[in-house]
Formats: structure tokens, sequence, C-alpha cells
């Protein structure tokens, strides 16, 4: 029992290191996009990335079959969504953690980068998008869309800064 | 510009230069899934002791109690004397 139990860790241990070695890359980018962190400071994006991968590892002789890597990122995606709630807020500049606006998706609210970076980036299905978040897909669809003109064509005006000028005057 | 086109162009805005991964963050995630895993073993030794426990009390109360014997008639008074 030992032994086997000693070999299943082994073996974990090595296939777990060579999908870190290949997936780790990617998915700290796609992190890092959510997060709108700079390329070389991104705490954040690391701990949401170490997370999930930690979750990768504990589940990793369940998968049975299952892409690690979609586990990976399923768990990445939903951490995020879960901590865009609470430490971004909904309230844009009224938020505790206000990040600074430094990724290319710095326009975009938490779950539109989400579904842009799931859509675009990772190249996810509409419809898994949709049951990954719970939303229905045509909702997916149009946000995807409004997302991605707000990016291409951004509205004039330093809106972010006109709503931190007026929380500040009071 | 058709979807295609703005699709493409989202991306080109995406791909932009990535993170240099940080060479920590393997050892890092194997120590909390490892953590995780530990925890999740002692979860479930845990619920199989409690429900083991669980079984063995309700045998004993059981076997003492004797549930489904017909209890002594409470309502009529014994009938003695005739």
């Amino acid at each position: 029992m030992g032994r086997r139990r000693a070999a299943q860790d082994a073996r974990r241990a090595r296939e777990f290191e060579a999908f870190v070695a290949g997936a780790a890359g990617r998915l700290l980018h796609a992190a890092t996009l959510l997060t709108v962190e700079p390329p070389t400071e991104n705490p954040r994006a690391r701990r949401l990335l170490t997370l999930s991968l930690a979750h990768t590892y504990a589940c990793w002789d369940r998968l049975r079959g299952e892409d690690p890597y979609d586990h990976a990122r399923q768990c990445l995606a939903t951490r995020f969504s879960r901590a865009a709630w609470h430490q971004y807020g909904g309230l844009g500049a009224l938020g505790r953690f206000r990040p600074r606006p430094d990724g290319p998706l710095a326009r975009l609210s938490p779950q539109e980068r989400l579904i842009l970076v799931l859509r675009l980036y990772e190249g996810v299905a509409e419809e898994q998008v949709a049951a990954l978040l719970g939303l229905p897909r045509e909702r997916v669809h149009a946000m995807c869309d409004r997302a991605t003109a707000t990016l291409l064509h951004p509205p004039r005006g330093p809106a972010p800064a006109v709503l931190g000028a007026k929380a500040v005057s009071p | 510009m058709s979807r295609p086109q703005r699709e493409a162009a989202v991306r080109r805005i995406m791909e932009g230069t990535p993170p240099p991964v940080p060479p920590e963050l393997y050892a890092e995630a194997v120590r909390r899934g490892v953590r995780m895993l530990r925890r999740r073993t002692v979860a479930v030794r845990l619920m199989w002791l409690l429900l083991f426990a669980a079984t063995v009390a309700f045998v004993v109360w059981a076997v003492m109690a004797r549930p489904w014997v017909e209890p002594p008639s409470e309502t009529t008074p014994p009938l003695t004397g005739w």
C-alpha cells in the first residue's frame, strides 16, 4: 500500500511538473491580462495561477482523461470571477483595491475582461463560457461584442479620471 | 470592419509581451496542492470515522431500547382479582 502510494506520488509529481512547464506561461499571461497588471510585476496574477495549479495538482488523480489545462483554466476563471466581486468591486472607482490600469484591457470591467480572455485569447467556445459563468449564451455574445468595440474604439475622454475626481472632491 | 478582423485585432492587442514565469511558482503550487490533498484525506477519514461511530451508537441504542417490541399497554389497567 505504502509503496503503491509512493509510486503514485512520484508519477503525479513528474506529470504535473511537465504540465506546469508547458502550460504556466500561457496561463500566467491570461491571468495577467485578467488582473490588468504590468507583465513584470504581477503578484495577483501569480497568486491566482498558483492557487489554480494547486487545485489542479490536488485533483490530478481524479481527472481521468480530462484535460488538466482545461481544469486549471476553469479554476482560474471561477476564482477570478469570485475574487473580482470582492476585490475590484462592481462600483469601479469605489472598490478598495483599485488596480493601476496598466494592462491592455484596463478599460474593461472584470467580467468583460474574463469573457474576452476566455473567448478570444483562450479560444473557448461561446457555449462553454456561458456554462462556466452561468450566463445565457446571447449575453456572452453581446458582452464579447461590446468589449471588442470598447477596446478597438475607446470612448473619448478619460472616464476613470472623472469618476476619481468626483469621489475625491466632496 | 468585419467580425473576424475585429477579433484578430483584439487578439493582437492581447498577445503583447508574455510575462516571465517565476521559478518558484511550481514549488509553491505543489506545496499548496499537497497540503490540499492531505487535508482532503484527513476530512474523508474523519467522515468515515464519524459514520462508523454513528452506526455503532445506533446499534447499541437499538439493542438496549428494542423499539420493535410492542410496549406494554398503559391505558388499560391490569386485570387482576376476578
